[in-house]
């Protein structure tokens, strides 16, 4: 998938979901921001593993970057090389109590956004 | 023994209730008049209020470190490696009340703060101070009466944000470059760390003139971006994750000024069968070279996370590891005894934990730990976890992703080919280590490992002097490395003509 194809409906189809409490912090931050964000996964040192949370176009997509899905209306972006290394992982967007690594919003006060990952098929060596 | 912890009775470290922005030389309140309480690691509980400053607050230390740095920049380099090595000195002083100081904000064990973390970061000063000092500009003799002369400028003002993991040393990383080139600096410590900088702030802070170090805490979404996207710098520098280093590199572009990253990584750490050839001091040095992932609970961007171990020795070897991994001793990071302390913070210690179960899910072997470790008394709500060990294969997610704890991914491997593919079958290239008797054989593959830092017979060694960073995706630039003076400066050249000739064009 590239960032370029089709839309898929708020992460039903998507290899994103999203949890209930992650949408009503969606709604919140959207109310609050008084404009679309976008989700990018992040990856590497420290808050590596965090979903970042910026206003709607703050990061520049690439073309080596993909949409894994719509989370709530907001497009959740991974690099696809490293999408490829961890798997094809299908991930789930929830939220909870913390601050938010890098320059990302928070998730409503004391609240960040985390991606959980669904059980993973087994790997054969 | 034990240190009292900061603030209680007999500790060496004192703690205010609250601490403020450190600017112009200044204990500056911030301007939002907010705080935020800071937890210690080890109990969960506040150590005192810091700053929740937001983009003004960047401003008046990019007004102060503006007004600072024209005359910081004209002083000769004897009189700024004069500030550092006082600098270093005061932190050798004041090692001990640093080291306990950064124990109770990190989470990180005494022992290693005492014996690493504080005297590295004391030594990173003398180091830059001796690398300025020696620095010469370079002339060259384009002809008999032409000269190209090439000098060392400061770039100005610069931004550093520094990570979590090593709050201290990684500001002397930083700062000492940046100080000893001449540039003024605005620092954004890490979150979940920002009050250990602060009391290097007590301890430094009369030694820098006003406005040359500058310090804001805040949250990173108003004022990590305010600093980074700032018109007002003329760099800036950033350890952390891939996405904040690529949003980094895009508000530098939009500015076109420089940068260097420190991203991460996924670093293998390579047991040739021929380790276990004797029972000797060298097998005893690679059995602890594995079990350094544990190091700083694993919270190092180097971490030794993926071990390969030749086949021919993996029952012996790994036997003889997990037997060490068990004797690891968890618990209060202010015991000098203790290896092990908790995680920075509950987020960390929950994608842990995790990963840990994704790891068991993909099909991987739990060889040690994979839980957390419950601790009694004032640490019943530390972040604690077991040094967790597990058996699996490189295409597995916790092969891939740099979990961040102390979790080692343990796989085998025929003969150096695979080591090889194996070692380079990650998106990082920050560290590796290989472990071998076969100087030939470690020196093909320091070679072929694409990683910034292969250390050979040795890991977790980071002493000035020797360059440190990443290939791949792990980052741009090289620190701890009198070439990291380079990144903190501009190149003036000078074309002069001492030939009274016109050149006869027109």
């Amino acid at each position: 998938m590239s960032v370029s194809s089709a839309i898929v409906e708020n992460g039903t189809a998507g290899r994103i979901t999203v949890t209930r409490a992650a949408r009503r912090a969606i709604d919140t931050l959207l109310a609050a921001q008084g404009g679309p964000v976008m989700f990018v996964q992040s990856a590497g040192c420290c808050d590596g593993s965090d979903p970042m949370c910026f206003p709607n176009g703050e990061f520049l997509l690439g073309e080596g970057d993909m949409l894994v899905g719509v989370v709530h209306g907001c497009t959740f972006h991974m690099n696809a090389d490293q999408y490829e290394a961890l798997g094809r992982p299908r991930l789930v967007l929830d939220v909870e109590p913390g601050t938010p690594g890098g320059f990302s919003l928070a998730a409503g006060d004391g609240l960040r956004f985390v991606t959980r990952t669904k059980a993973p098929e087994r790997h054969t060596s | 023994m034990k240190y009292q912890p900061p603030g209680t009775p007999g500790s060496v470290v004192d703690v205010a209730p609250r601490y403020e922005n450190f600017i112009g030389g200044k204990w500056e309140a911030p301007t939002t008049g907010e705080y935020k309480p800071n937890l210690c690691p080890a109990t969960a509980k506040p150590i005192c209020d810091i700053p929740k400053s937001a983009a003004e607050d960047i401003e008046l230390a990019l007004d102060a470190a503006h007004s600072a740095k024209d005359k910081w920049g004209e002083a000769s380099t004897a009189q700024r490696a004069a500030v550092l090595n006082k600098m270093a000195d005061a932190i050798d002083a004041h090692r001990e009340e640093l080291a306990v100081a950064e124990s109770w904000d990190n989470g990180k064990p005494v022992r290693e703060t005492l014996a690493a973390d504080i005297p590295l970061a004391a030594d990173h000063f003398r180091y830059f101070a001796a690398a300025i000092r020696a620095e010469e500009s370079e002339i060259t003799e384009i002809d008999k009466d032409t000269i190209a002369y090439h000098f060392h400028e400061p770039l100005g003002v610069v931004g550093q944000i520094i990570p979590f993991n090593f709050p201290l040393l990684m500001a002397a990383w930083k700062l000492a470059p940046a100080l000893a080139a001449g540039n003024a600096t605005v620092i954004k410590p890490a979150s979940p760390t920002p009050w250990s900088i602060l009391k290097l702030m007590e301890v430094v802070g009369d030694i820098v003139p006003p406005g040359v170090l500058n310090v804001v805490n805040g949250p990173g979404a108003e004022i990590g971006k305010a600093l980074a996207a700032n018109k007002r710098i003329a760099k800036v520098a950033f350890t952390g994750e891939t996405t904040t280093g690529r949003l980094i590199m895009q508000y530098a572009a939009q500015n076109i000024i420089p940068v260097t990253l420190e991203l991460g990584g996924k670093s293998p750490n390579i047991f040739f069968g021929d380790v276990a050839a004797k029972d000797d001091d060298f097998l005893d040095k690679a059995v602890e070279g594995l079990v350094l992932y544990a190091f700083n609970k694993g919270e190092v961007c180097t971490c030794p996370s993926r071990a390969l171990i030749q086949e021919d020795i993996y029952e012996e070897f790994m036997g003889r590891c997990l037997e060490r991994i068990r004797a690891i001793k968890q618990g209060d990071p202010l015991d000098t005894e203790t290896m092990i302390g908790p995680q920075v913070s509950k987020q960390q210690i929950e994608k842990i934990a995790s990963y840990v179960e994704i790891g068991v899910k993909e099909g991987a072997e739990l060889l040690a730990g994979g839980h957390r470790t419950t601790l009694g008394g004032e640490f019943a709500d530390g972040y604690f976890y077991e040094p967790t060990v597990l058996k699996g294969h490189n295409r597995m997610r916790v092969f891939q992703e740099e979990i961040f704890g102390p979790v080692l991914a343990v796989t085998t491997f025929k003969d150096e080919a695979e080591a090889l593919a194996l070692a380079n079958d990650t998106l990082y290239g920050l560290g590796a280590g290989v472990w071998t008797r076969d100087g030939a054989l470690a020196y093909r593959m320091g070679r072929a490992i694409k990683a910034g830092r292969v250390w050979t017979n040795c890991y977790h060694q980071y002493p000035a002097g020797a360059a440190f960073g990443g290939y791949k995706v792990s980052g741009i630039g090289r620190e701890t490395h009198k070439m990291m003076l380079d990144h903190y400066s501009q190149t003036k050249n000078l074309l002069v003509s001492y030939g009274t000739k016109p050149m006869g064009l027109f």
